[in-house]
């Protein structure tokens, strides 16, 4: 800063403290939950102090869940969570980046369509057009599997933008040596054009892994096996008890469960994170 | 080591006017030949159709006996050293020399023996495992050509080496890499605008000007005998003065002035004169340039003094000693007059 | 634009084969099949189709709810987007005076974006629940009695908040990066010319904000108008009495609960008609210094 101004500056870090304390207040306040017996949510205030009851509940969730209310165990939804999640990032990063790489480095008829194509997923958020998607997926024998979780999410603009800018700042001249170097495109794709996009990729899986696991609409339509619950959707059959029966205690430990490995995600790779979420919408 | 034959060598774009046509050269095996001309004028296309980087669209390209117009860049056996060095910057300056060697399953005994052998001759040994962004300008340049040598190609294409240094690394460069030429006598074809890089480095010039060949030929001949307005502009430094003068019953007239040039034919023409061509004369000689003098730039050696002779632009080099005044005349030898139709812009 | 090319004519399309191949059967498919839909109207039983044009259209125009449920979204979009702007900007604008501490508090504010839009519904529908919840008890002292469950305004207070809560972080890291992006040397001029932190931030931070503002704008939008259909379907579920039933999730019931394909299909078709508005106007904005 250019000046000195104390008041100004610690105006500042109030604000922030205030900031800090408000985002981090309704997840305390889950894992407060998550830590006391059901009881303790029967009347009165919730607690804003940890119990004792923590191995108690996660224990409970993680061993046989709330089966009665079609709860599963947790680590059952944990795993179909991570599969969604990394099948996700992974195959939009893989579609995307050799999309990317047709549409910059080869000039073919048509070219300028299968961009457009592309270009209109922009346009239809799933939301929009959940019900006739609904049926194709149910046509096509997808309800309760993994690939009905995962590949019509899969199509993805935006990565392949994203890659699209990171291959149009890469010099000409590094393909054309590569040519020189008698490397051909595949070559020149998997030993040139990957490594370059190193970082890019990272940080596109962040950005990916949290859009797949944060996934609620779709798995909910989709799954009625308990087999292929996530996470983020089951919670919500549980919540649905709540108001007759005050299970907050194990509700609030399947969502503390469901916001872990996010935000570890977030936060162990916040730099590059951080970069890549600018840039690709930039 | 190879020859390199252009045979009426012409590129078209789509819908565009041509960018390079009619190009006929035949480049001898070890020669090394530049290409040289002002921004636009094709060099570059032309030497990336020999690369095999840009489609040629008439005649025919070969390299040794082969005709390469349909080859990939990769089958052409030729290595190219590019403007900005286009080193592969995920890779050590190893891998950046072995990469070619790998794509072509050469066996690691080769690919290590003359990997260390490029080091040795560039020097660039102490780093062979850095990454090229931790190296300096001059370095980067090095492993550039290193790249190429490694590879032991039938010719070598040069895309602008030197643009990118500064201007003392690339006086350097420059000797270096005629040096290096010449040891290994690789054919070796090397585009710039520069024509001082031109001059010093070439076997053989060949001047461009919008996509045509204005003249081929040595240095020395080029620059004597320029067989174009353009060339006779373009080659040389300080530029060679262009007047416009009038032939009148066998002399060339400058305005009402005599000059001591014979000429056939009458009506106006270009005449040509070197500024160092020009040495003082006394006052009223005749056949002589009186010359309003408007500045002088010091260069150490020399003075180029910048003047007017009768409303056109005039420069001449005098010694740094030479007595300076506001009005002074020039003159000059007959033969070091060089005439140009007016129209045509070719040497009479 | 490329200047280096390879030649492969096949290649190309066995690369995006996937990615189109997936675009075709799940996007571009089921959209023209809404688009199809929203000109026919099954009978009760589902046994027998008819086309009636644009009936569905005019239907909606007519109806009551639908009218309702864009006043609703309308209300809900632009508090969020209000709220989440100037909140984050806030923030932004504290952390970019800090040196030492800007990166322990960025780590402690932008964790909330790898919280779904549901577990954030759910955490504040726990914070406000009418029973146990701490701050309708808080509101008791002030005298508001709170119950989202029966009163319309609070319920779309709650879904605002929970929204606007999950969003902070994404705009705080955009709003960083954007004064980051601004020369210090900028701020060092103005601070010659007289200009206090006050003044400089409003002539000289706001209007070199512009850009990410606007940016941030349309992207907030969106993240209103579509994103939040988990924070809804976890809270309120549109209720009570339709008082948080925004678009998107009217789309949703008439469709898969209420079954009434026609209009659902309808809605479908304008909502999509509103993202195209939007992404043309973000592109034009962003790729603007792009060539094709």
């Amino acid at each position: 800063m250019i000046e000195r101004r104390p008041l100004l500056q610690a105006a500042a870090h109030l604000v922030l403290i205030i900031g800090v304390l408000t985002v981090a207040f309704p997840v305390w306040l889950a894992i407060v939950a998550s830590t006391h017996p059901q009881s303790a949510f029967e009347t009165g205030l919730i607690p804003v102090w940890p119990g004792d009851q923590a191995l108690v509940n996660y224990g409970a969730m993680f061993g046989e869940g709330l089966s009665n209310l079609g709860a599963p165990p947790l680590s059952g939804m944990l795993f179909n969570s991570l599969v969604m999640a990394l099948v996700i990032a992974c195959g939009k990063i893989a579609i995307s980046i050799t999309s990317a790489f047709a549409i910059v480095y080869f000039r073919f008829p048509f070219r300028m369509f299968a961009f457009w194509c592309i270009f209109i997923t922009l346009m239809l958020p799933v939301e929009v057009r959940i019900l006739p998607t609904y049926k194709v997926v149910a046509d096509l024998g997808m309800l309760n599997s993994y690939a009905g979780l995962t590949i019509p999410l899969i199509a993805s603009a935006t990565a392949t933008f994203l890659f699209r800018q990171v291959f149009l700042t890469i010099p000409d001249e590094l393909m054309e040596a590569a040519r020189i170097d008698g490397a051909g495109p595949l070559r020149f794709f998997w030993e040139i054009l990957i490594p370059l996009s190193r970082t890019n990729i990272a940080a596109l899986f962040v950005i990916l892994f949290i859009y797949g696991w944060n996934q609620y609409l779709w798995p909910l339509l989709i799954t009625t096996d308990e087999g292929f619950y996530t996470i983020v959707a089951g919670i919500k059959r549980m919540a649905e008890a709540v108001d007759s029966l005050p299970i907050w205690n194990y509700v609030m430990a399947a969502a503390v469960m469901a916001m872990v490995p996010p935000v570890l995600v977030v936060v162990l790779m916040q730099r590059v994170f951080v970069k890549g979420l600018i840039e690709t919408e930039k | 080591m190879a020859t390199i034959t252009l045979d009426n060598v012409g590129k078209s774009y789509a819908g565009d006017a041509m960018a390079v046509s009619n190009v006929t050269l035949d480049i001898a095996d070890g020669e090394f030949v530049v290409l040289v001309g002002p921004s636009g004028c094709g060099k570059s296309t032309l030497l990336r159709m020999i690369a095999g980087l840009e489609t040629i669209t008439a005649g025919q390209v070969r390299i040794g006996n082969r005709v390469v117009n349909d080859l990939e860049p990769g089958e052409r056996d030729i290595a190219m050293v590019f403007q900005n060095y286009a080193l592969y910057p995920h890779m050590t300056v190893r891998q950046n020399l072995a990469y070619g060697l790998k794509n072509r399953r050469m066996d690691r005994a080769e690919i290590a023996r003359r990997v260390d052998q490029a080091a040795g001759i560039l020097e660039i040994g102490d780093y062979l495992d850095r990454k090229p962004r931790q190296l300096s300008g001059g370095q980067r340049q090095r492993v550039a050509m290193g790249r190429a040598i490694v590879r032991e190609p039938a010719a070598f294409l040069f895309d602008e080496p030197l643009s990118n240094l500064d201007a003392k690394l690339r006086v350097t460069m420059r000797s270096e890499i005629r040096q290096l030429q010449r040891r290994l006598g690789t054919t070796s074809v090397y585009v710039t605008h520069d024509q001082v890089e031109a001059m010093t480095l070439a076997d053989r010039l060949v001047v461009l000007n919008k996509g045509r060949v204005e003249q081929i030929g040595a240095p020395l001949e080029v620059y004597r005998n320029p067989a174009s307005v353009f060339v006779a502009g373009f080659i040389g430094a300080p530029s060679m003065n262009l007047l416009a003068a009038t032939r009148d019953n066998g002399r060339v007239m400058l305005g009402d002035v005599a000059l001591p040039v014979a000429v056939p034919g009458q009506g106006p023409v270009t005449l040509g004169l070197r500024p160092e061509d020009l040495h003082r004369a006394p006052e009223g000689a005749e056949g002589g340039l009186d010359m309003t003098v408007a500045h002088v730039e010091e260069l150490g050696a020399q003075r180029l003094v910048h003047g007017h002779v009768g409303g056109q632009a005039l420069v001449a080099t005098l010694p740094s000693d030479a007595p300076l005044a506001d009005r002074l005349t020039f003159a000059f030898d007959a033969s070091a007059a060089h005439l140009f139709d007016a129209t045509t812009g070719s040497r009479i | 634009m490329k200047r280096a090319i390879f030649r492969n004519q096949l290649l190309p399309w066995l690369l995006l084969a996937p990615q189109l191949v997936v675009t075709f059967i799940f996007f571009l498919w089921p959209a023209a099949q809404a688009g199809w839909q929203s000109f026919l109207r099954e009978d009760a039983f589902g046994l027998k189709t008819t086309f009636v044009g644009f009936q569905n259209y005019t239907a909606l125009l007519d109806d009551s709810q639908y009218v309702d449920s864009i006043g609703v979204t309308l209300v809900f979009s632009i508090s969020v987007a209000v709220l989440a702007l100037s909140i984050s900007l806030l923030l932004a604008l504290a952390v970019d005076r800090m040196l030492t501490s800007a990166r322990t508090y960025t780590t402690l504010l932008v964790w909330p974006y790898a919280v779904a839009p549901a577990i954030a519904g759910l955490l504040w529908w726990f914070i406000f629940n009418p029973t146990i919840g701490l701050a309708p008890y808080a509101l008791e002292v002030l005298g508001i009695d709170w119950d989202h469950s029966l009163d319309g305004t609070q319920s779309m207070i709650l879904v605002i908040i929970a929204a606007t809560w999950k969003q902070i972080s994404y705009n705080f890291l955009f709003f960083v990066a954007g004064l980051q992006a601004i020369p210090a040397s900028l701020r060092e001029a103005a601070a010659i010319d007289g200009a206090g932190p006050v003044r400089r931030f409003w002539t000289l931070t706001l209007p070199l904000l512009a850009p990410t503002t606007f940016f941030l704008l349309v992207v907030n939008t969106v993240y209103a108008l579509f994103d939040t259909f988990p924070v809804i379907d976890a809270t309120t579920e549109g209720g009570p009495a339709q008082a948080t039933n925004i678009l998107v999730y009217k789309v949703y019931v008439d469709g898969f609960l209420g079954l009434n394909l026609g209009s659902s299909a309808a809605q479908s078709v304008i909502l999509m008609g509103v993202v195209i508005v939007l992404t043309v106007i973000q592109f034009r904005y962003i790729e603007r210094r792009v060539e094709y």
